[in-house]
């Protein structure tokens, strides 16, 4: 595009450009995580689909925090996260069932400390 | 109807008008994401309608609530700027009509906010926040669209040529916007500097200024008008009164 963009414009950063073409069925898939507020960290709370990721922000914004959901978003492009397989869901996760000593239940929670 | 009123009303029009425009857009935006985006800055817009409607009422002194002003008024008495009218088009004249609208009612708002009348400085130091977001949504894609693909670009560039001539009349002030001490005209530096930085970097030209449609301020509109207020206000006038 050359000559063009010779400015940006109010903080403005360019991920998208030309030859990427906003065909709806090429937009990427987008995982959002949302805080629900300070203190506590960020939850997964869905997808939606996004030509980019500042697009993705925004869309987030619209479709899971209208009714004041969370205090910061973050996207992830889906095919950037390496999942575990559920095949192999007994070898990852069930050594961890008989091991009782690892779960700190011999501390005295005080009835103050929430999201613990 | 005295100025103060009148000042009122124009605000809630222009807000409302173009709330019922994007609404059309719900299930019809080219994504699930954008319907939704779209249908929530409506929702803001309609939100600020309602309650500048009902202010103008409460300074007309006539009884009329916001039902009333909203349903019950003929397109000659509906005092929106033409620009909130323009058809939808495809979406790059939705995103044209956003961005140069939004980027003008926010500069307004803003200047409102420290104005005399409490409910409208009220409201208006809401709208700020919502009216910085639509002002964002189209500017991102003002450049999205004008940088995009060649396709795109042709419309982008199309949808501004259409609406340019269609922004003048933003900037016009008369004897309501002087007596309540808003003259628009003080709000086109600011106005013109947002607006030729993203379509400069969108790569889309700006027009040339000439043709100087205007009139909405005092009841002329454009033929689109009359088909939106006709479906609009359909079911209000059919069941007068109706409530559930």
């Amino acid at each position: 595009m050359g000559a063009r963009g010779r400015r940006r414009v109010r903080g403005e950063t360019r991920h998208v450009g030309r030859g990427v073409s906003p065909q709806p069925r090429n937009w990427p898939l987008w995982e959002v995580f949302v805080r629900p507020k300070r203190g506590l960290s960020h939850q997964h709370v869905g997808s939606l689909h996004a030509p980019d990721a500042e697009l993705a922000l925004r869309n987030a914004r619209d479709l899971y925090t209208r009714r004041m959901e969370g205090v910061s978003v973050w996207v992830v492009p889906s095919a950037q996260i390496s999942a575990s397989s559920p095949d192999e869901k007994g070898a990852f996760f069930g050594p961890a069932a008989d091991k009782a000593y690892r779960h700190p239940t011999f501390y005295d929670v005080p009835e103050e400390v929430k999201n613990l | 109807m005295n100025d103060a009123a009148t000042y009122a009303l124009r605000l809630a029009d222009d807000a409302l008008v173009l709330s019922q425009r994007l609404c059309w857009w719900s299930s019809r935006a080219p994504e699930l994401e954008e319907d939704l985006a779209l249908t929530n800055i409506a929702l803001d817009l309609l939100g600020q309608a309602r309650a500048l409607l009902t202010h103008a009422g409460e300074l007309e002194g006539a009884g009329r609530d916001e039902d009333a002003l909203a349903y019950l008024r003929g397109e000659r008495e509906y005092l929106n700027l033409l620009i909130v009218e323009q058809p939808n088009g495809d979406f790059a004249q939705t995103i044209a009509r956003q961005l140069l609208f939004s980027t003008f009612q926010l500069a307004r708002y803003e200047a409102l906010q420290g104005g005399p009348d409490e409910v409208i400085a009220g409201v208006a130091g809401k709208a700020v926040k919502e009216v910085a977001y639509h002002r964002d949504h189209a500017m991102r894609w003002t450049l999205r669209l004008g940088d995009g693909t060649g396709e795109s670009h042709a419309r982008m560039q199309r949808a501004i040529d259409r609406l340019w001539p269609y922004t003048h009349e933003m900037f016009d002030g008369d004897h309501v916007d002087r007596a309540i001490g808003a003259d628009p005209a003080g709000l086109f530096r600011d106005w013109q500097a947002f607006v030729s930085c993203v379509l400069d970097d969108a790569g889309v030209a700006i027009p040339a200024d000439g043709w100087h449609p205007s009139g909405g301020r005092r009841g002329l509109h454009t033929e689109a008008l009359g088909h939106m207020l006709a479906e609009m206000q359909s079911v209000a006038r059919a069941h007068p009164g109706a409530t559930w």
